[in-house]
């Protein structure tokens, strides 16, 4: 049996920053709290975690843009500290929300200036292009200038800008942050399609959205504060949470949910109100089913209504909540 | 998705050329998709210029002197164009492309920095040359300046070596700003006014010598550390005569080749730097991310 080689080799990666409000005081801010990560070349790897659990990080640290504070880190073989130039022809990157290039230049033109960092050849680079437009249904915007563009078409843009390379590990920082259902649908078939057209290719996902990582990702990496908790397929990371129940609870008018977090036998418990809607979403992971009758008990009692009832298979929110403690959106 | 349009690797110098292109053609491209530049690029510099000429013109009685003098302040003036550009435009240039987010992509490519800075200094030098060509043409055709040259190869040999090494100063420049952020700005400021009266831009260099005497002298040569004043004084020698120059020709010459090397390997110098100390400390990236 061959060994596939890793892409990404992350061992005890740790990476603080000075922040400038306490810079005086000399107070650190952990981003990473010694990471440890392999990611197999071929693979479509997620990084899951919520806003500055350190996913950003890791991504400016492998593109060569940061230097760990210790630990090592190694991208196709190659050291980050020590050989950013290798390292660098066979990346590229892509991050959401992303506003590169000059709003003065056509899509296509800016897209060409960035081929040329490349240096693939005049022609081919264009060849690439009118190719790749099509694919994200971007041509007919293909001579517009980057300033008329919508966040979805800008999103659009800076996909191909990433893969027009070739690259042989992408980079993609929450690369539908921000764009309706519809674009967000469009770039992860494109992710997809990408990976199966070729073997070898490695693409490295950070997100938000545990849909897309779980659409997505053949490996998923679950990390908060500076460290990951887990790393496994998606569905086995599922599994760390199927002997617990899940429901989902949709309520109005509610005026104190503490109650449902002190009934016997919910392990963990996360709320989201809809002020507009006037409806709070309540998602409890329980150590019985048995219990599910309790919470419907207490509804009545803490003055509100039920709206909907939904006893749902786990999710990566579920398996992010069990690990952490606390939902991915909430700080 | 697969591409079926596998090209041999380019060699070194063929990606650093084609990003050199690649960064000068958003400038150039820029430059013609706004045609209002064209007025302020041109129009506004010429009545700076005028104001010299027309003060010549009234204080200095000998026509031949006066007609010096303002061929003078046209060459001034048209070089106003590459100082103003390197010391506003290039020297800022990786500041705001961090800020508009295109710095960590520039730096995650595969090529030199230098090239990168290059195709900068190469887009600015279209536009700042289009500026000082239209200053040499009002002088001509407005205050009647006559342009003999008198050392042809020199004025090519020296025009090069003053864009070379004012532009990698320039690129030095740019490294420095980046990591000082908006406290550059002081630094422009400072650079302006200054070096206007200590380069000479609107008189001959040796003026101090005649005004100053040895003082003078020693204010011209601390001012030849900016490439722009031997540029000037070397170019104005091989349209107007000798008589006025600083330093001879060659020796203006000489200097200049040595302060292109010394910049650019300044330059190096501080984009690695920049670039180490940017990762260490997480500047690379933009601030919010």
């Amino acid at each position: 049996m061959t060994m596939i080689p890793n892409a990404v080799e992350i061992k005890d990666l740790r990476r603080t920053f000075k922040t400038k409000a306490v810079k005086s005081k000399k107070e650190l801010v952990t981003a990473l709290d010694g990471a440890d990560l392999e990611i197999k070349e071929g693979e479509l790897f997620g990084l899951l975690g919520p806003n500055g659990a350190g996913k950003t990080t890791i991504i400016k640290i492998l593109a060569t843009l940061l230097f760990p504070t210790s630990g090592k880190a190694e991208v196709l073989g190659y050291d980050v500290m020590k050989d950013a130039y290798q390292i660098r022809k066979n990346i590229n990157m892509v991050s959401g929300g992303e506003t590169s290039g000059y709003g003065i230049l056509t899509v296509n033109e800016n897209l060409w200036m960035f081929s040329q960092f490349y240096g693939i050849p005049g022609k081919i680079a264009k060849k690439r292009i009118k190719r790749l437009l099509r694919v994200m249904d971007l041509e007919k915007k293909a001579d517009a200038k980057v300033r008329t563009l919508s966040t979805g078409e800008r999103q659009k843009a800076n996909m191909i800008r990433g893969f027009m390379t070739d690259p042989k590990l992408i980079f993609l920082d929450e690369p539908t942050l921000g764009l309706d259902v519809n674009a967000s649908r469009l770039i992860r078939d494109f992710i997809k399609d990408w990976m199966r057209s070729k073997t070898g290719r490695t693409v490295l996902l950070t997100t938000h959205y545990m849909m897309e990582a779980d659409e997505l990702c053949d490996r998923v990496a679950i990390i908060d504060q500076g460290k990951i908790l887990a790393c496994d397929t998606p569905a086995n990371l599922k599994r760390l949470v199927t002997k617990e129940s899940t429901l989902k609870l949709e309520i109005r008018k509610v005026q104190d949910i503490s109650a449902f977090q002190n009934i016997k036998g919910v392990k963990r418990f996360t709320y989201d109100h809809n002020i507009t809607a006037g409806i709070t979403k309540l998602n409890f992971i329980l150590d019985d089913e048995a219990i599910v009758a309790d919470i419907v008990a207490e509804v009545p009692k803490s003055g509100s209504k039920i709206v909907s009832v939904e006893k749902s298979e786990p999710t990566l929110e579920d398996v992010f909540v069990t690990l952490v403690g606390r939902g991915l959106h909430e700080n | 998705m697969e591409f079926e349009d596998d090209y041999p690797k380019p060699s070194w110098f063929r990606m650093n050329y084609r990003a050199l292109w690649g960064r000068a053609y958003p400038r150039i491209i820029g430059a013609n998709r706004e045609p209002s530049w064209v007025f302020f690029e041109t129009f506004l510099p010429i009545l700076a210029v005028a104001a010299y000429v027309f003060i010549y013109k009234a204080w200095i009685p000998e026509p031949t002197m006066a007609e010096l003098m303002i061929g003078f302040v046209i060459v001034g003036g048209a070089m106003t164009a590459y100082w103003m550009n390197v010391l506003w435009s290039m020297a800022a240039q990786l500041y705001w492309e961090k800020e508009m987010g295109n710095l960590e992509l520039f730096m995650v490519a595969p090529v030199s920095r230098m090239s990168i800075l290059g195709g900068m200094a190469l887009g600015g030098m279209f536009t700042s040359t289009v500026r000082a060509v239209s200053t040499i043409i009002a002088g001509v055709l407005l205050f009647g300046v006559s342009l003999t040259v008198q050392e042809p190869l020199y004025l090519v040999l020296i025009f090069i070596f003053t864009m070379l090494a004012l532009y990698g100063m320039g690129m030095m420049f740019a490294s420095l700003y980046m990591m000082w952020g908006r406290e550059a700005w002081h630094m422009s400021i400072l650079l302006t006014e200054p070096i206007y009266l200590a380069s000479g831009f609107w008189f001959p260099l040796k003026g101090f010598q005649y005004m100053l005497g040895q003082p003078g002298f020693w204010i011209g040569v601390g001012a030849s550390l900016i490439p722009i004043t031997l540029g000037l004084d070397g170019m104005r020698q091989c349209l107007f005569g000798t008589e006025m120059g600083f330093f001879p020709l060659w020796l203006e010459l000489a200097v200049l080749i040595a302060l292109t090397g010394l910049f650019i390997f300044l330059a190096r110098l501080a984009l690695a730097k920049m670039e180490e100390l940017g990762k260490k400390e997480g500047r690379l990236t933009l601030r919010w991310q």
